[in-house]
């Protein structure tokens, strides 16, 4: 019985190690060969995400980075954040508990290169904004243990004293857009001037970022230095707009009626 | 070295350098004060350094005409020391980062000094430097002995070593300055990506005109696994790092994918490169060296080619079981488990290919710390791809994924079957490519041997410990139903392992610069050796003379 079962594998086995005994004789067809077999299985997998529509959500109202939130995930990925915070709350209860609703697909529909993370040696970060002050974002920044005693993270002083690179933040909006990130003219042309008015609020700068970003821009002097756009405004931000892309608590709701 | 290339050699050489440094010089120019134009002083001086001892030696005469009845060995020597000298480099880098976890502190206030800079200098280090750099070497190695045949020019193999170092110097002290993609194992820029094609595409071409000159009909398992390792690599490598530089004269890009299909895409290529980089590769090197040191025929054909299809076939869709529970679509997490569960036949199907060969030569084994180095490496092979295919599986996947417990893993990987299989190979090849009797000290060598495997059994005993503990503490609920501990305090009870897993590391640092005294003894004092059999078997040679053993 289990023998005639395992006939037609036997059968199989035998073609091909008859096959392979003719193909290891050429180089160029035993090439072709692994080619072929090692590219089925990414073919099968990442061609249809491009092309099925329920793997990214639909939601309306989907905001951007502003020039200076860009320039802080810049700089985060810069500094190798990445290897310690994920951004990516899986579905699961003790996650969604400790980190909020879970991370849905579009929002880092617009994030080139996904920055979804491999560890946790630091807690996750996909919501963390709102969720502390923006001088507890700069504290814990510029040395970590004298807000969190027992924190391994680094310090990272250095981002106080540095002015963000603005020089070609344009450039930047649009090598974006071109990848495929809806940024518009004005807001190609306007960048520097949006990133230094999202440090200034009540400023003619700040009503240009809010026209063209929206309502919902957080507009603050983030690291309470006065005048100066250091790169501690940029990353924290970044860190204040992760997770506000879209209005999750509205957004959730509508996906599950669906 | 110099003097054994043909003076037509030579001269092109000079052109490549020439053209290498005025490109390094542009960049310099173009990025003046940014990362970029450090790049370019890099690559300015790499050139510089190479042109002017090939210059000086321009004139000298003519290699003897017999040189092509040889083995070529030149560019194994360098790559050997080349591959030593990554070690050192990239496991500081990574003694440095395991400190840190425990000592936070314990580093100075500049940006290149922290964690997040120096871990991608660790990981591209031991994983593309020492790792790549042994894969390369050995690979010549290997295909000229499998073949009987000698290198296919003499330029391109250097063209290959040395422009392979260039890359992953870039990459390396890029991430110092802050240059990276940030996609994991993949980090390096534009700049350096393209170059690495511009390499890559030579690597392959040297082995189809090496193995068309090979005097074997058939071609040997060791060369289909170093095939599948540079063919995959090359299609990974140009997918997950297609980006848009922001400009021209800048390190900045912006890789074209987003969101999820990045996420898919980046370890659809960070799985395949452990499979094809750090397994297909390595593979070429243990179905060589290992039969070779226990002298033993490889136990099974069938079972090699049985183990190389399902690598090759398997692996690819195994990578989206690092995105378990995530935004991924869930049909394509079901594939991934699912290929990597099967994944273990093959995997174990080569573990006893490999152990079974022993079968008759276990008492070398017992007395040759260089074989047993490869059976250790042999043993964590099988061991790392069960636990692999364990991980995979979702439920064991919420609790392992972002904890400790894949840096055990990862580690076991790498410290007991990638770094322990290069030491066995070394020790093996050294004397025969340096025609000495032996190495230089046994009692060395099992001096190495055992702080290394010990070394690796403490890191991976403390990161599971570690790992297991921190999923536990993240997923523990209160009778009311509320989380029981705030994420610091699953820091804080890391602090003991992150102390043992450093000791561990040192260990295993120490065994490797123990390796790399013996090896400079070794070329320095060694008894010599003659190699008679060492050689081609024939080789187009207007008088058809038989071949010679290298010099």
């Amino acid at each position: 019985m289990l023998k005639k079962l395992l006939t037609p594998f036997r059968k199989f086995f035998h073609g091909v190690f008859g096959l392979q005994y003719k193909l290891e004789r050429y180089s160029l067809g035993l090439a072709v060969a692994i080619i072929i077999a090692g590219s089925i299985g990414g073919a099968v997998e990442i061609a249809p995400l491009f092309t099925i529509d329920e793997t990214v959500e639909d939601v309306p109202d989907m905001r951007v980075y502003t020039p200076l939130e860009q320039a802080g995930r810049d700089i985060y990925i810069r500094e190798g954040c990445y290897t310690c915070h994920s951004q990516m709350i899986r579905t699961l209860r003790d996650e969604v508990d400790r980190y909020g609703p879970y991370s849905l697909a579009v929002e880092s529909k617009y994030d080139h290169p996904h920055l979804w993370g491999s560890k946790r040696t630091g807690p996750d970060l996909a919501r963390v904004g709102g969720k502390y002050s923006d001088a507890w974002h700069f504290a814990h920044l510029y040395y970590p243990r004298d807000v969190v005693p027992d924190s391994v993270m680094p310090a990272y002083r250095w981002l106080a004293r540095r002015n963000v690179d603005l020089d070609d933040l344009p450039q930047r909006l649009e090598t974006l857009r071109r990848v495929g990130v809806p940024y518009t003219d004005e807001m190609i042309a306007n960048a520097v001037a949006d990133a230094r008015g999202q440090v200034a609020p009540d400023s003619a700068l700040a009503e240009g970022l809010i026209e063209r970003y929206g309502e919902a821009t957080t507009i603050r002097n983030f690291d309470g230095q006065p005048g100066v756009l250091t790169e501690m405004d940029a990353i924290i931000a970044y860190m204040q707009v992760l997770g506000r892309l879209v209005d999750i608590n509205a957004t959730a709701p509508t996906l599950a009626e669906e | 070295m110099i003097n054994n290339l043909t003076v037509a050699e030579r001269q092109w050489a000079l052109v490549v350098l020439l053209v290498g440094g005025l490109i390094g010089l542009t960049m310099a120019a173009v990025g003046a004060g940014e990362p970029f134009g450090a790049h370019g002083f890099l690559v300015l001086f790499f050139c510089a350094a190479l042109f002017f001892p090939v210059l000086s030696r321009l004139d000298e005469p003519e290699p003897s005409p017999h040189a092509g009845r040889s083995y070529y060995d030149d560019p194994i020597k360098v790559g050997i020391i080349l591959a030593m000298v990554w070690a050192v480099i990239g496991m500081f880098f990574g003694l440095w980062v395991a400190y840190l976890l425990a000592w936070p502190d314990l580093t100075i206030d500049a940006p290149w000094a922290s964690f997040g800079r120096l871990r991608p200098a660790h990981t591209t280090g031991v994983i593309f430097g020492f790792g790549g750099t042994a894969l390369i070497a050995t690979s010549f190695h290997v295909m000229q002995r499998t073949s009987r045949a000698r290198l296919a020019g003499q330029f391109s193999p250097w063209f290959v070593l040395l422009g392979y170092q260039l890359f992953v110097l870039i990459a390396v002290s890029g991430y110092l300055m802050g240059v990276t993609q940030s996609k994991e194992y993949a980090e390096a820029e534009w700049y350096a990506d393209l170059w690495l094609v511009v390499v890559w595409i030579t690597y392959f071409v040297l082995y189809l005109r090496t193995l068309a000159r090979r005097n074997e009909p058939h071609i040997y398992v060791a060369n289909w696994y170093y095939m599948a390792f540079i063919l995959i690599v090359a299609i990974l490598h140009i997918f997950n790092n297609l980006a848009l530089p922001v400009s021209w004269a800048g390190s900045r890009s912006y890789i074209v994918w987003s969101g999820v299909q990045d996420a898919m895409m980046q370890w659809w290529y960070g799985h395949n490169a452990v499979a094809f980089f750090l397994t297909a590769g390595f593979l070429g090197m243990l179905y060589y060296y290992l039969p070779k040191r226990a002298e033993r025929p490889i136990y099974s054909y069938r079972l090699s080619i049985l183990s190389f299809w399902g690598i090759v076939f398997f692996y690819v869709w195994a990578g989206s079981h690092h995105l378990h529970y995530t935004a991924l679509p869930h049909w394509v997490q079901t594939l991934g488990m699912t290929f990597s569960v099967m994944l273990l036949v093959p995997s174990w199907a080569t573990a006893a290919n490999a152990l079974m060969t022993l079968n008759g030569a276990w008492h070398k084994v017992r007395d040759d710390a260089t074989l047993r180095f490869m059976m250790v490496a042999a043993i964590f092979y099988g061991l790392t791809t069960f636990e692999g295919s364990f991980l995979a599986i979702r439920g064991v996947n919420a609790l392992s994924h972002y904890t400790d417990w894949t840096v055990a893993h990862v580690h076991a990987g790498a410290l007991g079957w990638n770094a322990l299989l290069i030491f066995g190979v070394v020790y093996a090849a050294v004397p025969v490519i340096w025609r000495r009797e032996r190495m230089w000290s046994n009692r060395l060598i099992e001096w190495h041997f055992w702080l290394a495997v010990l070394g690796t059994v403490v890191y991976v005993l403390a990161m599971w410990n570690s790992g297991i503990l921190q999923g536990l503490m993240w997923r523990t609920y209160t009778d009311a139903g509320t989380l029981q501990y705030p994420f610091i305090a699953s820091v804080l009870a890391m602090n003991p392992y992150y102390v043992a897993r450093a000791v561990g590391g040192t260990m295993f640092f120490v065994g490797t610069l123990i390796g790399i005294y013996n090896l400079w003894m070794t070329i320095r004092q060694a008894p010599a050796a003659d190699m008679v059999a060492d050689h081609p078997v024939s080789v187009r040679d207007e008088a058809g003379e038989r071949g010679v053993p290298a010099e």
